[in-house]
Parts: C-alpha cells; structure tokens; sequence
C-alpha cells in the first residue's frame, strides 16, 4: 500500500474533504451569510461530480475489504448526478425554510455522510465492509426523514423510519452471522467459493434478503414507504426513492451474482415470488392514491419489482439491464419528484387534484412532468420504455415467460394510474388552478439535468452500450 | 436509385409539432393553420413524387425492389441490435400516399372547421405530431422501431381525441382509447419478444426472408401445440386488432368520436385503424409461411367476424359519427379477411392485392364521409339523425359529395369501393365460401345503412331548424370535392400492377358474376333504405321522375311495404341487430370496465393492509421472511 493507492478512494476520500470544507466553513459564516454556505456546498459537489468523470484504475484495499472498478466508478457517477439534482432541487427549500433554523448545514452534511455510506457499501469487499455502509448510509437519513421539527406527520415518519431500519440492519446482521457460521469467513471471493446449499445457508440468505428488500422496498418489506415518504420533505423523499434504493439494488444484484451464487436454485424463486408480490401490491395500493408524494412511493414499489426481472439472468446480460434500468429509473423519478417540490414549495399544494389545469398555467412544468411519468410508465420512446423493455428481454432469455408476461400485465396497469396524473395537468380545465409561477435558477437547473437524463438514457444508445460493455466485470 | 430523401417526408411535420407547439403561444392562429397545411402539402408532393419514381422505375427483372436505409441505434447484446431506419416497398410506398393525402386534406378542412376554436394551434400542432408518428410506424425497417412508433401514434391520438377537453366524455373517450389499446398492445409487446428472441432479429426484411430462421425453421419450436412463432405472430395481431377495431378490442373507436371531426375522419378512418391491417401486411410471408397459415387463419375469422358484427350494429345507431365509426370498423374487417384468405405467389395473392387496394379506396370515401359528417355537423351542431333532415336543399356540395361517397362504399359499379370490394369478394370465394358469403351480406348491409343516413339527413322530413343551415366555406369544401374525385377515379387504378404479395405485377380481372352478385345485393340495400327511410318525404316531382318505374312499383307497395317492415324492424332490428348491439354495450364493453372495477375493488379492499401502525409493518416484514423461508424450505427443498 502507497500513497498511489489511496486514489482508488478518490471519491470517498473526495467527499470527506468536501465535508470537512463545508464543517470549516460553518464555523467562520455569519448567521446572515448561511444561505451562501448552501450555495457554496452545492458548487462544491457538482465540481466533486464532475471530478469523478476522470478515469481512474481499478484495485482493491485494506486486503480485500474494499474494492473498486469501472462499473462501481459508473454507478458512484450515477449517484453523484442523482444528488447533485436533489441538492439542486431542495436549494430553495433550504434556503427560504431550513437556514432560518439555522440547519441549513447539517441537512447537506447528514446526505453527504449517507452518500458516503453508499460509496462504501457498493465498494465493499466484505460483510463487514458492507454492513457499515449500510448503516452509514442509513441512519443520517433518519434525521432526514424527521427534519421538519415542526411538523407532527414528519416526526412520525422519522420514528416509523428508525424502527424498521433497525429492524432490517438487524434481520440482514443476523442473515450475515448465519452465513458466516456455514462458510467461516466474511470476504464476498471466499465466500463465494466455499458456499453450499445447506438449510443454514439458505435461512442466512432470506434474512439478509430480507434486510436488503427493505431498503429497496419489496413487497412485504415496503410498508413503511408510503408513511415515510408522505412525511418526509419532498428531497428526502426524493433522495430515499432514487440514491439509497439504487445503491441498495446495486450491491443486492452484485452479490447474487458473485457471493450468492451457488445458490442460485433457491435465490431465484424468492426472486420470481418477490418480483410479482412487488408489482402487483405497488400498483394496486398506488392506484387509489391522492396524495402525489404518497402515489410516487408506491409507482416507486412497482418499479423495484420490475428491476428483480433483470436479476434472474445471471449474465452480463442481466447485469446490464439492472444497471441501465437503475440509472433510467434514477433520472425519472428524480424529474417527477422535482416538480412535486416546485410546486409544493411555491403553491404548498400536493394532492393529485390540484394539479387540474396545470397546464395551461405552467406548460413547462407539466411537459416535464409528463415526460417523467410516461417515463416510468414505460412508453415509448422515453427511456423507461427500453429501461423495462430491455428487462423483459433479459427474463425472456432464460425462459421466465410467464413472470415477463406479468410484468407487461402490470405494466399496463400501471399506465392507468400515470395517465390520471397527466390526464388531470393536460385534458382538465380548473379555474382554481395553480398560477403561474418561476422558480429559482437551482430549481430550475435541476429541473433541467433531469429532463436532459430521461431524454439522454433513452436516446443516446451509447450510453447502454457502454454499461452493457461494462457489466462484465463482476462476472469473470 | 436513392431513395433516402424520403426521410424527409415524416421529418417534415415533426419539424412543424416543434415549431408549433414550442412556439405556440407567439405564432398566431390565421398562420399557424398555413403552416401546417403548407407543411403537410410538401409531404404529400414528395409522396407522390415517391410513388411515381418507386412504380416507374423501382422494378428489377419484374419484381420491385426492397430498398432499406437503416443505421444501428443500439446493440442490445451480442446477437441482437436494434436499427432505426426507412424502408421502401411497395405497401410502403402506398401507405405513404395514403397518410399523406389524407392529412394534408384534414389539415386543410380544419381551417374552417377548427375556426376561432380556443387552442387553434394546438390543434395542428398535434396533428403535426400524430402524422409524423403515422408515417414513422409506415416507414419503420423493423419491429422495433414499428412499436415505438406504433405508441406514438397512440400517445398523439389520445391528445387528439382529449381535444375538447372541457367536454367530459372527450377526456374519457380519449383515456379508454388509450388504454384500451394498450391492453392490446401489450400482446403485442410479448410478440415481439418472442419473436425477436428465437429468431435473433427484429428486422422485417429478416423476418420476411423465406430462408430466415422464422420462416425456414418454424418447426424447431413448440409451446402448447403451436411454434413459439406462430404464438409470436398470434401476439402481434392482437396489437394489430387493438389499432384496427377488431372484436373485442372495438371497444374504444365509438366513443372516441367524441374528438373534433376532423380527427375522426384523420384517424378513425384512413391512418391509424388501418394500422394493424398494414402489421399483418408487413409481415405477411412470416404469416402465411408459418406452420402453414395457421396465425393468419385466425386473422382472416377475427376479421370477418368483427366485419358481420359491426355492419349489424351500424344498422341502430342514431348517431351519424357512430354509424360512420361502425362502419370503419366493418371495412376494416373487410381488409383484415381479405389478408387473411390469401395466399402469396401471383393470382393466388389477389387477397393481399384486394386488401391493399380496399384500403387505399376506403381511406378517400371514408374520410370523405366524416368530413361530409363534420360540414353537416358544423351546420346543425348535432350529431343526431333525428335533428336533421332534408339537408339536399340548404347544402348542396356536402349532399353530393357525401352521395358519391355512400355509393363508393356501398359498391355500385362505377365508383372506386365496387372495384376494390369486388377483388376481395373474388379473393375470398376462391379461398373460403363461407367468409364469402359473410362477406356478401355485409356488403348489402353496408348499403342498407349507409343509405338510411344518407336518406335521414338529406332527404326525409324538413326539421325546421332555427337559423337555416348553410353551405360550409370553400376551406372545408374543396378537401370535399377533391376526396369525391377520388372516390370515383381510385377504383381505375391497377393495383395488381404495382402492390402485390411477393412484388411481382399480375393481372386481375373483373370478376363479372361476382361482381354483379355484389353490386346486386348492395344496390338492394340501398332499395330497402330508400323504402324504409325515404317515404314519408313529399318527393319532388323530378326525382319521382328520375326514378319513374320504381317510384310506380312503390306506389303497389301496400303489403309489400308490411312484410318489410316485419321482416326488416321486427326480425333484423329486434331480434339481430338490437341484441347484437345490447351485447355489444353491455357484455363486451362491461367485461372491459369490469376488468378496471375488479382492479380496483381489490385495491380498495387491501388499503387496510396499509394501517399506518409500525407494530403492523414489523408484523408483515417478520411474516414476510419467515413465508419466503417456509415457501423455500417446504416447497423446494
């Protein structure tokens, strides 16, 4: 180990220093001057972003327990985009409602310390690296969660959000001890290579699914979402839907693939039962919903059903289309949450009936909008569509017709649901609707990188071929 | 030969959909309406122009040549590669002409029509959008690339049909239309699936290909019975029949007349409904080659089917845009068997030739007939048989032209439908008799209620109306005149000449006992309806002249007249046509809504699944772990 080394932990290393600058400089601004500090940090993170575009070499660390490549390099750009655009997004919020607590600060210190969790967590080359991770990586967001102190419904979430991540860290620790007791070792390639079939090994992988499931919140893991979504600040909410569930997705694809792979013939039933469980109960609860954050969590429920289609090819294939459909997911949610934030922090309005005639008032808004759920809904020729397509392809590969048929099923469902959102902007007329309104340039600014995402993962081909070309890495 | 600027004629309106509705606000109405029509008029220049040089010197050795300008968009995997590109053949090529003609004629028609409405702009802005879609899906070199496209057009016709969407029922009808189809179309998707994975391509001229993995080797798979092929292409029908109206999919297309009219005569009578006729055209060596036909066989019963279904419910329906919507639904289904009976090399084809002969004369009466429908409309604001009547007198253009279109359709000899309707009728009876004769009482039903609208309207009782109705302007009238021409010269042309199955020219003849059996049994239907819907006007003397020996013979018609009316009001209307169109509304409709009820009443009763209560979410995530491992140990293990 060197000095050279250490760059393989650029990011990590990269976001520390960022943190500390934005720590240092807290203590030196005025009252007055806190709502540059938001700024300040936000321009220090889109350079960090930009930074981590530069290539770098792959390698591992600390004998084994960290480890990095190109794919990993990807997807930390991908996460690195998703918060830049959250950031962007909860600027104003920050500025106009959170400085004046004088807590500005700590909401961007808390994301970036859970940011820095999932870095490690998706780097990890061990349990123990990885159960760190995920608890980095998920307690700030409880405070988060329960960040607008004055608000009785964001409190409760907070507390609903503890409870059962604790409950989850704690069924996944207890899957991970099992595992270690059948293998005797904690490092993923030993693992990998020494596991059998065993009662004990299969009983350790279903809890630690289970621990993961709830961060990626599969059905029957998912009820605390809606709760936690609608209580949360939008940003949050945005930041729970899209960051720590794609991270999560991530690291559980990895391991199934590699670790988890002797036990293919038990994990990809669980898969098959979870996958439908997922799409069928997330479109049915969020058919029925008003509330537009509590709708999103649970399009956001359908959608993590449909990634588990792309993990039952264990191939570079599969790999791809995960990764690909994460990263479509990630721009598309991440646009129809921005514009919930817009115009929650401009109108204080969130209910899908008020955004009856939004077109006419605010036709940028609504396009963008539209765009975003057509998106997850999955029509062509937005990058949703290719983003399920491509899975559906994948499952179809190895012969899972009847799961892919389900999925085209709820698919279709789901569009109903979509289109009453699109239908209440566009095709309804409401003399009460929200007027017109301009945001500030970091809304707006975010507002664009995200439409630019959805239109650039659909039709810049490039980029799935590139992560198709990259999905190798984990495989050899 | 190039053919690469044709790339411009779907580019063209795209670039009119971004002008217009980026700029919608700033470009004022009077040009916006010019700058579409404009627009839409180069396209349909360059169509022609394309058609001209595609018939003309697009033949090598006899047979016209495919020609394909494609690029890889994406490599999916190793195998698999998606293109985007432009393909040229002759159903191409005739599509185009088809898509083209008709939307520069709505573009024009809706300057008038669509005068001093509220979102003026918009309108043509989204039928900017919908045409570029259509002439993408025609275009399209692929699989693929023919679905995307394919739910573009669905997206832009469900902005079109929401138009008015101050009116409730248009907002509705526009979500059912949507939806409706895209249940549909997720059959389809499952299609290309399967037929994308086992064949390893998504290309059409691959698909196509007799020595390709398809065709050449359908045998190799097997899933229930049937080569996972043949299941592939019984999917991608079912897309086509979601397009296409086809039983039980029709659900959506009467209740989308609630979009302007012109719309109608745009999408529900020349573009997209004949859009699944055009897949299964598209693919039709994959369908007939296949295990035998089988894929196409079903094919040409849903068609025949939907066609007889449809022609008995037109006969009820009160209002004109409905009967009009019936009707399309018919005719298509006309096409769609025509498909279905044929078979490929030379004469034998002449079912694919009629079918694509059918289409091109049906897309000029039909959209003709909705814009005659649109200009009464707009004179009497109703779309109801009971408030018009008489009409001949205060419009005399729409009255004849909407005449030359009813006679086009209902298959009077002279006028484009009899040609086009007779090589299908010739098509089927020497394939299959019994589509024949289905086929045969359609067309006198064809007749029967085509001519009781036109009867209702122009002739029948004077309604006195408030303001006299008058004659539409010349915006709305010469896209009239120039379709009626068309109704009338389309039927001259050889299509065997230029749009056949396997690309070889043949000669096809009037068939003349068929064809008199046909023009006989529709000029019947036009008796009846001139008998049951006519009489109780006080007829003008010259038309009592013109029709002399008739009007005489009607004059005797005492019983004649009872025994019609039994036979025609109490058997076809009570016990035919009444309880077809109940069924209709209620079981297939119903079976529909009651699919999206059922959905929902399961949602609503697990929403106590979701109490809020933490204690509950623990309790379902321990439950959850210890299922899945039960569900393992028991059930695998």
């Amino acid at each position: 180990m060197n000095w050279n080394s250490l760059l393989l932990m650029r990011f990590e290393l990269g976001l520390l220093i960022l943190f500390l600058a934005v720590l240092i400089f807290e203590i030196f601004t005025g009252k007055k001057q806190k709502g540059k500090l938001v700024s300040f940090a936000i321009i220090l993170f889109a350079i960090h972003t930009a930074v981590g575009f530069f290539p770098l070499e792959e390698g591992r660390l600390f004998g084994g327990m960290f480890r990095t490549n190109t794919l990993l390099y990807f997807f930390k750009n991908v996460l690195n985009v998703g918060v830049l655009i959250v950031l962007l997004q909860s600027a104003d919020w920050l500025k106009e409602k959170v400085v004046a607590q004088h807590k500005g600060t700590e909401f961007i210190l808390l994301l970036l310390s859970s940011l820095l969790g999932m870095y490690f967590m998706i780097s990890s080359g061990d349990f123990l690296m990885f159960y760190l991770g995920l608890e980095l990586a998920t307690l700030p967001v409880a405070a988060l969660v329960a960040y607008e102190t004055s608000k009785r419904i964001s409190a409760e979430a907070g507390v609903k959000y503890i409870l059962s991540s604790a409950l989850a860290s704690g069924t996944a620790l207890f899957g991970i001890s099992l595992l270690y007791a059948t293998t005797g070792t904690i490092y993923f390639d030993v693992v990998a290579s020494v596991l059998t079939v065993s009662n004990l090994s299969v009983l350790g992988f279903i809890l630690f699914f289970s621990g993961l499931a709830f961060k990626i919140s599969l059905a029957p893991f998912h009820f605390w979402t809606a709760d936690v979504y609608e209580g949360a600040p939008i940003n949050v909410a945005s930041y729970l839907s899209v960051i720590s569930k794609g991270a999560a997705v991530l690291i559980l694809v990895i391991l199934l693939f590699t670790v988890l792979k002797p036990l293919f013939l038990f994990w990809n039933k669980i898969i098959y039962i979870v996958a439908i469980a997922t799409m069928t109960i997330g479109n049915l609860f969020a058919l029925r919903q008003q509330n537009m954050k509590r709708f999103l969590a649970f399009s956001s429920v359908a959608q993590a059903g449909f990634i588990l289609l792309g993990m039952l090819s264990v191939d570079q294939l599969g790999l791809a289309t995960v990764l690909f459909f994460v990263t479509v997911y990630i721009f598309s949610n991440l646009g129809a949450f921005g514009v919930v934030q817009a115009i929650s922090s401009a109108a204080d309005k969130e209910n899908i009936d008020d955004y009856e005639g939004l077109y006419r008032t605010n036709p940028k808004l609504s396009l963008l909008l539209m765009l975003a759920l057509f998106s997850l809904a999955g029509i062509p020729p937005l990058a949703g569509f290719f983003g399920k397509f491509f899975l559906y392809l994948a499952a179809a590969s190895k012969g899972y017709y009847v799961l892919v048929f389900i999925g085209v099923v709820n698919a279709t469902i789901s569009l109903y649901y979509y289109l009453i959102v699109v239908r209440a902007m566009f095709l309804r007329k409401n003399p009460d609707a929200i007027p017109y309104f301009s945001s500030k340039l970091f809304m707006k600014l975010g507002l664009v990188l995200s439409a630019i995402g959805i239109l650039v993962a659909g039709l810049y081909s490039p980029l799935y071929e590139y992560v198709y070309a990259i999905s190798t890495t984990f495989l050899n | 030969m190039d053919y690469s600027y044709v790339i411009a004629i779907p580019l063209i309106p795209l670039a009119i959909f971004l002008l217009l509705g980026l700029f919608s606000k700033k470009i004022p109405p009077s040009i916006s309406g010019w700058i579409g029509s404009l627009g839409l008029g180069a396209s349909f220049v360059l169509s022609l122009y394309t058609a001209y040089h595609y018939f003309l010197e697009g033949k090598v050795n006899g047979i016209y040549q495919t020609f394909v300008y494609k690029q890889t968009w994406l490599a999916f995997s190793d195998k698999l590669h998606i293109d985007m590109g432009v393909l040229i053949d002759p159903i191409a090529v005739m599509m185009l002409v088809v898509v083209t003609t008709i939307s520069f004629m709505v573009h024009l028609y809706s300057r008038g029509y669509m005068k001093g409405d509220d979102g003026y702009t918009r309108f043509f802005a989204y039928l900017a959008l919908f045409s570029f879609s259509m002439l993408g899906l025609v275009l399209a070199t692929n699989l693929f690339q023919i679905y995307i496209f394919w739910e573009l057009v669905g997206a832009s016709s469900f902005l079109l049909i929401g138009y008015y969407y101050t009116k409730p029922s248009a907002v509705a009808a526009a979500k059912k239309a949507f939806i409706v189809t895209r249940f549909a179309d997720f059959g389809f998707l499952i299609g290309i699936l399967l037929v994308s994975y086992y064949s390893g391509t998504f290309d059409f001229a691959e698909l196509n290909n007799p020595e390709g993995i398809m065709i050449s080797n359908w045998a190799s798979t097997s899933f229930m019975g049937l080569s996972v092929f043949t299941w592939g292409l019984i999917l991608i029908f079912t897309g086509g029949a979601g397009k296409s109206a086809m039983l039980p999919f029709h659900i959506w297309l009467p209740d989308a007349m609630e979009g302007p009219t012109p719309v109608s005569a745009l999408i529900h009578a020349a573009t997209m409904v004949v859009a699944g006729v055009y897949l299964v055209a598209r693919l039709f060596p994959a369908f007939y080659f296949v295990q035998e036909g089988y894929a196409l066989n079903i094919v040409a019963y849903v068609g025949a089917i939907s066609s007889l279904f449809a022609a008995i419910i037109a006969i009820t329906q009160n209002d004109i845009k409905r009967v009009l919507a019936f009707s399309t639904m018919s005719q298509i289904g006309y096409m769609m068997w025509a498909l279905g009976v044929s078979k490929y090399n030379g004469h034998e084809g002449l079912g694919f030739m009629a079918s694509m002969f059918h289409l091109f004369t049906h897309a000029m009466f039909k959209a003709l007939l909705f814009l005659a429908a649109g200009s009464v409309i707009h004179a009497i604001h109703s779309n109801y048989l009971k408030d018009m009547g008489g009409l001949r007198k205060y419009m005399p253009i729409t009255h004849i032209t909407f005449l030359i279109a009813a006679l086009s359709i209902s298959g009077v000899p002279g006028f484009a439908g009899f040609f086009s309707k007779d090589e299908i009728l010739a098509a089927a009876y020497e394939h299959n008799m019994l589509i024949y004769i289905s086929g045969v009482v359609v067309a006198g039903l064809t007749a029967l209620y085509m001519f009781r609208l036109y009867f209702g309207i122009f002739w029948g009782k004077d309604t006195s109306y408030e303001h006299p109705p008058h004659e539409s302007p010349w915006s709305m009238k010469v896209p009239m005149l120039f379709l009626a021409v068309m109704s009338i010269i389309g039927g001259y042309i050889h299509f065997s000449e230029f749009v056949t199955a396997d690309h070889q020219p043949f000669a096809a003849h009037l068939n003349y006992t068929l064809a008199a059996i046909a023009s006989g049994v529709g000029i019947l239907g036009i008796l009846i309806a001139y008998i049951l819907y006519k009489k109780e006007t006080t007829i003008p003397d010259k038309i009592a002249g013109t029709f002399g020996a008739l009007y005489t013979w009607t004059a005797h018609k005492f019983y004649f007249d009872e025994i019609y009316l039994f036979v025609t009001k109490k058997i076809i209307f009570g016990l035919i046509a009444a309880p077809a169109a109940w069924f209709d509304k209620h079981i297939v409709d119903g079976t529909m809504i009651g699919i999206g009820n059922v959905t929902v009443a399961i949602s609503n009763k697990i929403k106590g699944l979701q109490s809020g209560k933490f204690q509950d979410y623990a309790m379902a995530f321990i439950s959850g772990s210890v299922i899945l491992a039960i569900v393992v140990f028991y059930l695998w293990m």
